[in-house]
């Protein structure tokens, strides 16, 4: 175990969604290489505390990479340096002494910042709502091993289900766009049989309610390269086939617009 | 106080379709009558209110999260219990019924127990409509494996990643439901007092994270999923911010709180690494189906585990409990862990963990199949410990992972304050004195999905058309009062000390003296020091910024307040409990080889604490266990 005897950190605060917002500058000492990059945000907050200063803002919970609540840009990436990894779990053995590190909140119109580091995220679950979900009331459903699911479909579910909601694909996208979130989700209910039924419904619903709140995809990949949990592209592609399916299949609503 | 369980009679397989057959129902046009609250949206809060509103009551859900999915739930890895006897080895309901009953050391209700054991076959197929991507044999079917304390294998998962996959089928029937106007969403929202009015819950008063807001919510009843009280060590497998206080703000207003000292040391975390930690990562325990514990016979063998020869290697599970070896319950793998760090057979650069290695199934089953069932795992540990388990053996030393104790409830999920019910973690029932392994889930979402619909509407029914207490209610403009009051008094205190300190040193000493093994003389040093830190606490406290938008060092003092009065309570009640059974090891009770020696003729009961307005004066009740379908036996995993 060693140290980080220097690190300056370039840190966003923010007031509230109205502020204009401005970096700080800080200084920590003697942070040890175990430590986490939230750990070491605790041993800056305490310090700020014992100074009768406000603690910095920033979400977080699980800290163990599933719960999706820490975000943050560090360095002008989303969750930091390390592939495949939250922010949570980062560890400051991925830095030097003396590295001067910049932290941001994710940035994007539609994650208004609350204070400082935090970010409402809100709008995912708007997606999800309109349609990410099989409907299967408690009570009715048939024996679990009634509908085979082949190992490679409930795979291909679970790699996309693998999504963590933390927002990181549209921090990093120029559009801020939610395509790679809300083709996880798709892709999960959308091969498995069980969701068959609502499969165009949902296609429809989810991306048209993606559309009212971020902006457009226009393929750059740094979606997929920045999510902690490697959800692939293709999972854009899926959901780009069921809505343009959804939309031929489904003449009747389209015939309503 | 006489605790009534409300146990329905009849036989133990019977009592719950008894239940159903007999239960009062509320007509389907005045469901809509009825306003419930949940607190909480992890399984049991999520499966709850989505089900609730399903129905056609109105639900009001609440949760501190910025969105339902994050709740703590989300982090169990390895699995989901449930008697399907898909593999034909056995399994039967009666049979997890009788090994949940062992593992809690016959410390739980049988009648629960049974009524979880039957509900489980249900989950599965309900979690499988919902599209959660269980693993799959080839064939299509659902796969499964086996973990600790079970003789068959039950468990079914989503790679290492099941609580979150089940968490999500339950948040996305909840989204369901607020987009069709069902549920009522509160997010970063926390509940800071229960009000009760004439002996009946009324609602709820809760504070706005975002703004500091102290409002009022009435309701016919109310539901607290809110978790478990792990964060009293302050270092936990739990995430930073579970903690106990809605429970603690129910038990403050008539809520009894039932075995506060049955906490669960998880057996294989990864071992602290230095002073500034601020929570343990948990390695799933299904990683004991393939991996073998073991530590050097010679305490000073500095060698590279892969040099240490097997006759050098002491694989202390598999000579202690040979019928169960690596697959003993989390209680009994964590003593034996504990015992040989304290003799120094300890590893790692701190000499705080045990070996969990993985050589020999990577050389049965090649290091694909090993990825394949473990991976991710493989991957976190790697992340935070900075070493490759594919090439060395992990390290891993017990942790506090989860509490069965919690509110009192009976056979309907009722806690002692009439309209008020606790569910999942939160409640104290089906689990005794030690949990199983991928039994947390299948409890949350039974309570959710199958018992609360069927308790909350014979509890409801006779309500239909009462007029019950609104938000104006003085008892509301009172308990917001003094929410405000206390809040307003974490600002002003201006001390020096941040909540956090606080919540260090309170987690020091109770690890110290009520973790894995408690004395006596550790206990009753523990209840001197509390009071006196409590004080200093109330004396000394520092919180920076304003209560008027967010300030997480406020939320923190908040929770800190009420672990510690919780602490006190857990303590005097380790003390009380003079046995020693599951989680709960009292050194003074012990058999000639170490194992726990329970004490049947004086505590074969649940211990329920009701507050007496101050943390050292609650009084003791207890709730007499009847075992009618088991015979009482020493557990054995020899």
């Amino acid at each position: 175990m060693s140290d980080l005897e220097h690190l300056t950190l370039r840190i966003w605060r923010q007031a509230g969604p109205d502020d204009e917002g401005r970096f700080e500058t800080h200084v920590v000492d003697q942070v040890s290489d175990e430590a986490s990059f939230l750990e070491m945000l605790d041993q800056l907050n305490e310090r700020l505390i014992s100074q009768g200063k406000e603690a910095v803002v920033f979400d977080h919970d699980c800290r163990e990479g599933i719960c999706g609540t820490c975000s943050l840009m560090i360095n002008g990436r989303a969750h930091g340096p390390k592939r495949a990894t939250t922010t949570c779990q980062l560890h400051m053995r991925s830095f030097r002494s003396g590295d001067t590190i910049v932290v941001e909140p994710w940035r994007a119109a539609a994650f208004p910042v609350v204070r400082d580091l935090m970010v409402d995220r809100s709008a995912f679950d708007r997606i999800v709502e309109a349609g990410g979900f099989i409907t299967a009331p408690t009570g009715g459903a048939p024996d679990a091993n009634l509908i085979p699911v082949p190992k490679p479909v409930a795979d291909a579910a679970m790699d996309a289900a693998a999504c963590i909601g933390c927002g990181a694909c549209v921090a990093a996208c120029p559009n801020g766009a939610a395509n790679l979130f809300t083709g996880a989700k798709i892709s999960h209910l959308n091969v498995l049989p069980q969701g068959q039924a609502e499969r165009h419904r949902r296609a429809e619903a989810m991306v048209e309610t993606m559309d009212e709140h971020f902006g457009s995809c226009t393929n750059h990949g740094e979606c997929s390269s920045s999510c902690p949990k490697e959800i692939p592209l293709d999972v854009i592609a899926l959901m780009h086939r069921d809505y343009r399916a959804a939309k031929i299949t489904n003449r009747r609503s389209l015939s309503r617009r | 106080m006489r605790l009534d369980a409300k146990v329905p009679q009849g036989p133990l397989a019977e009592k719950w379709e008894a239940y159903k057959g007999s239960a009062k129902l509320v007509n389907p046009n005045n469901k809509r009558k009825f306003k419930v609250i949940v607190v909480g949206t992890g399984l049991a809060g999520a499966s709850a209110a989505a089900t609730l509103a399903e129905l056609g009551y109105q639900v009001d859900a609440f949760t501190f999260h910025d969105t339902p999915r994050r709740a703590h739930s989300i982090a169990a890895q390895g699995g989901i219990n449930a008697a399907k006897n898909y593999r034909g080895d056995g399994d039967s309901v009666h049979r997890l019924f009788m090994d949940t009953i062992k593992g809690g050391d016959f410390r739980s209700r049988e009648a629960n127990v049974h009524r979880l054991a039957e509900v489980s076959v249900r989950l599965i197929d309900q979690m499988v409509a919902q599209g959660v991507p269980f693993a799959r044999e080839y064939g299509g079917l659902l796969e499964n494996r086996s973990f600790g304390g079970a003789q068959v294998s039950r468990t079914f998962y989503a790679r290492g990643q099941t609580g979150q996959q089940l968490l999500l089928g339950a948040y996305q029937q909840l989204a369901r439901q607020i987009g069709l106007g069902g549920v009522r969403l509160f997010t970063r929202t926390e509940l800071v007092d229960v009000v009760v009015v004439d002996g009946r819950c009324a609602g709820i008063v809760v504070r706005d994270l975002l703004t500091g807001v102290v409002s009022s919510h009435a309701a016919h009843a109310v539901v607290l999923a809110t978790g478990g009280y792990g964060n009293v060590f302050f270092l936990s497998t739990n995430a930073m911010n579970c903690n106990v206080t809605a429970a603690w703000r129910a038990h403050r207003r008539g809520a009894l709180f039932a075995n506060p000292c049955y906490t669960q040391i998880h057996p294989t975390c990864i071992p602290q690494s230095d002073e500034s930690q601020s929570k343990l990562t948990l390695m799933s325990e299904s990683l004991r189906n393939d991996g073998r514990m073991w530590v050097p016979r010679d305490p000073d063998d500095a060698r590279a585990p892969g040099d240490i020869p097997e006759d050098g290697r002491d694989y202390y599970l598999e000579r202690l409990y040979p019928s169960y070896g690596n697959l003993a319950p989390r209680d009994i793998s964590s003593r034996a862990a504990k015992r040989l760090v304290d003799k120094g057979h300890g590893v790692g650069p701190l000499k705080n963990g045990v070996y969990l290695d993985f050589s020999d199934a990577i050389g049965r089953l090649g290091r694909g199949v090993v990825r394949e069932r473990y991976g991710n795992l493989f991957d976190m540990y790697e992340r935070i410990a900075g070493e490759n388990p594919y090439d060395a053996p992990m390290r891993i030393y017990p942790a506090t992972h989860y509490t069965m104790g919690g509110l009192w409830v009976d056979y309907e999920l009722g806690t002692t304050i009439p309209g008020l019910y606790a569910a999942g973690e939160a409640n104290f029932s089906d689990h005794g004195a030690n949990r199983l392994g991928a039994s947390a889930l299948m409890q949350g979402l039974a309570d959710g999905y199958f018992v609360l619909p069927a308790t909350i509407s014979n509890g409801l029914a006779p309500l239909l058309n009462q007029k019950l207490p609104d938000v104006d209610h003085p008892a509301f403009a009172a308990a917001e009062r003094e929410a405000r009051e206390r809040f307003g008094r974490y600002l002003s205190t201006k001390g020096t000390r941040s909540p956090d300190w606080f919540h260090r040193e309170l987690g020091r000493i109770i690890w110290d003296y009520c973790g894995m093994e408690r004395s006596r003389e550790g206990l009753e040093k523990a209840l001197g020091e509390l009071p006196a830190l409590y004080e200093e606490f109330r004396r000394d406290l520092r919180v920076t910024g304003t209560g008027e938008h967010v300030n997480q060092t406020l939320e923190k003092a908040g929770r800190v307040d009420d672990f510690f009065q919780l602490g006190m309570l857990m303590c005097r009640d380790a003390l009380a409990r003079e046995e020693s059974c599951g989680a709960h090891f009292r050194v003074e009770h012990q058999t000639p080889d170490g194992e726990a020696q329970r004490n049947d003729a004086d505590f074969c009961n649940v211990s329920a604490w009701e507050w007496k307005g101050e943390p050292m004066a609650s009084a003791l009740h207890a709730e007499d266990l009847a075992f009618e379908s088991v015979a009482l036996a020493t557990r054995s995993y020899k």
